[in-house]
């Protein structure tokens, strides 16, 4: 396994307008799979992806992400782990506007303190993996929404991580974009060395997925593809 | 440079618009410092330029005077006096006063008379054309050849004119180091002839300058002279007290002070401001490299890297600029007063350190603030 959430719990404000976003969330997740989180807005899917990667400290329960429990790590080395390990691709991007296409793909390598040429030239073969290579000179803004989106791809995966996340990456993309996107993941990053968390409520895209897990009202869904005894 | 430095300037200077209002705002700022500062110092030291120039290592005088110009004259035993304190090696009168003088064609100008011991003639300047035993001929005057030196007709040697209705007649032309503040012509003559022709007091020694036998015997001079019921200074000792005069009792320091905070504050105020709006344009990105897994002390680096970087250009431009245009007004106004000193640099430097620690301290605090959550939740 490369991931396994147990009992994971998540509440907003305090008493009595507390409300739960997560509720003893259990799941794992195994290398080579491509699993989607989805369910409708508000049922806790982004809450749980933000504590799964090492974004949010949750409540209660476990995260293991590659047998390191990273709830149990200091805020510094979380952030270390999760440049080591975790790959994002976020639902806007979030691309440097005054940076190069190249220099954004690389920001990974360079907050890794890989040499700047180095780190510049791993981020061209990426360019090229996601068919951007020619747009390597262009800021951001310059790109397509679809091209854009490759180029989160390419920063995500630049680094070689071990567990990319996915947050809604189609809902900037039209229908046909997105689904190209997302075959073009299947196809061309995920391998049996690597797992992919996506979080979606996009139903044209699930075709891709190996395996869904449904979330309602911050709990997962029985029957979704998850082992709730585990 | 490291590879996230790298990335912070490329971040910085590819905003061109927030780039250049950045270092035109400290630039402009650190000129308006640097004018006002450099005026102020050009002020002190052309107020100081008879201390300077005549070169004493002590000025003896009443304990009332503040600056060169207005002493206050001292009775004649005082230097009989100090000539017999211990560890005086020679002491000499100096006078100092205004003579009014009348131009040949009528029309009159005032002047600084400088009166030189008739022994000595310790303090003398610098001779550029003529020579300096001539001031021993009669109504001899030797004129400084500076700015000033045409508001009386440009005289050559021979020429002649009245102060205060004497015959005087130019025999050299001389040069001195410092120009003096108030635009006036210097003429130098002998101690005797100025405190003859011009019109006086009862006492006639303006100062006494003061030779010590070594740098120790200042201190007992001293004792010894305000036991007198005088005041000795070194000469440094009188420039600074020249200083304090123009600083605290003529409200030209609270001025300059005032003016010199106002610079700093519109300093302090654009770049503060529009590096905030630089932060804030780009927190969301800031937020997706904590999610990504930069550390908060990596971010703050890029910040104040950013900040130091406008900081070091507008401070470089500014000064760059002020000294400029010091030079040309220089140039075209001869007695200009304004000089670029290592004080002046050195205090816009920390001010400049002041308005880039405080912009990205604002900066830094919402980078600080920002969880990477958000830029989950959008």
């Amino acid at each position: 396994m490369i991931l396994t959430a147990k009992g994971i719990t998540q509440s907003f404000g305090e008493a009595p307008n507390q409300t739960y976003a997560l509720r003893d969330v259990s799941f794992a997740v195994d290398f080579g799979e491509m699993l989607y989180i989805v369910g409708p807005s508000g049922s806790g899917k982004t809450t749980l992806l933000s504590i799964i990667s090492g974004i949010l400290r949750p409540d209660g329960g476990d995260v293991v992400v590659k047998g390191t429990d990273i709830w149990k790590l200091d805020s510094d080395a979380l952030a270390g782990f999760r440049l080591q390990t975790i790959g994002f691709v976020f639902q806007d991007y979030h691309l440097f506007p005054r940076l190069t296409t190249l220099e954004n793909v690389a920001i990974p390598l360079i907050l890794r303190r890989e040499p700047w040429d180095r780190s510049l030239a791993e981020a061209r073969k990426t360019l090229q993996i996601v068919g951007l290579a020619e747009k390597e000179s262009l800021p951001p803004y310059k790109l397509s929404g679809g091209e854009q989106q490759r180029v989160s791809i390419a920063r995500a995966i630049v680094a070689q991580p071990d567990l990319l996340i996915f947050d809604e990456p189609t809902a900037s993309l039209d229908g046909d974009t997105g689904r190209k996107i997302i075959a073009f993941v299947k196809e061309h990053i995920l391998n049996a060395q690597r797992a992919i968390i996506i979080v979606t409520h996009d139903s044209r895209i699930y075709e891709y997925a190996t395996r869904i897990i449904r979330m309602e009202d911050g709990r997962i869904v029985p029957g979704t593809g998850v082992d709730h005894e585990k | 440079m490291n590879g996230l430095l790298r990335i912070a300037l490329k971040l910085l200077l590819n905003d061109k618009g927030k780039f250049a209002t950045l270092v035109i705002g400290i630039t402009l700022s650190v000129f308006l410092m640097m004018q006002m500062t450099s005026m102020f110092s050009g002020i002190l030291y052309q107020s100081a330029s008879n201390i300077v120039n005549v070169g004493a290592r002590m000025w003896v005088m009443d304990p009332a005077v503040q600056t060169p110009q207005n002493s206050i004259p001292m009775p004649n035993y005082v230097l009989d006096a100090v000539r017999s304190i211990p560890g005086v090696k020679f002491a000499v009168p100096f006078y100092v006063g205004a003579g009014l003088v009348r131009l040949n064609d009528g029309t009159y100008q005032s002047a600084t008379i400088i009166g030189l011991d008739d022994a000595s003639l310790f303090g003398r300047p610098a001779i550029i054309s003529g020579r300096i035993t001539d001031i021993y001929q009669n109504n001899a005057f030797i004129m400084v050849k500076d700015a000033n030196y045409a508001k009386l007709g440009s005289p050559k040697i021979g020429t002649s004119f009245e102060i205060n209705d004497h015959r005087a007649v130019v025999v050299a032309l001389a040069h001195t180091p410092v120009p003096g503040l108030f635009g006036l012509p210097t003429l130098y003559t002998t101690y005797n002839r100025a405190t003859q022709d011009l019109p006086s007091t009862r006492y006639l020694i303006s100062y006494i300058l003061v030779q010590p036998k070594s740098t120790q015997d200042i201190a007992a001079i001293q004792q010894q002279v305000k036991r007198l019921g005088y005041l000795a200074l070194t000469d440094q000792q009188f420039i600074n007290r020249n200083d304090r005069f123009y600083e605290f009792q003529t409200g030209m320091g609270t001025n300059i002070l005032i003016m010199t905070l106002i610079s700093f504050l519109v300093g302090l105020s654009i770049a503060g401001e529009t590096f905030y709006m630089f932060v804030l344009d780009n927190l969301e990105h800031f937020g997706a490299l904590k999610a990504i897994g930069a550390k908060s002390g990596e971010l703050i680096q890029m910040i104040v890297f950013q900040s130091l970087v406008v900081g070091f250009l507008g401070f470089g431009f500014g000064v760059l600029l002020s000294s400029t245009m010091i030079a040309i007004a220089k140039l075209k106004i001869a007695n200009y007063a304004a000089m670029v000193t290592y004080e002046n640099l050195f205090m816009a430097l920390i001010m400049v350190l002041i308005i880039s620690v405080f912009s990205s301290y604002i900066g830094i605090r919402k980078v600080i603030r920002i969880d990477p959550f958000d830029v989950f939740r959008g």
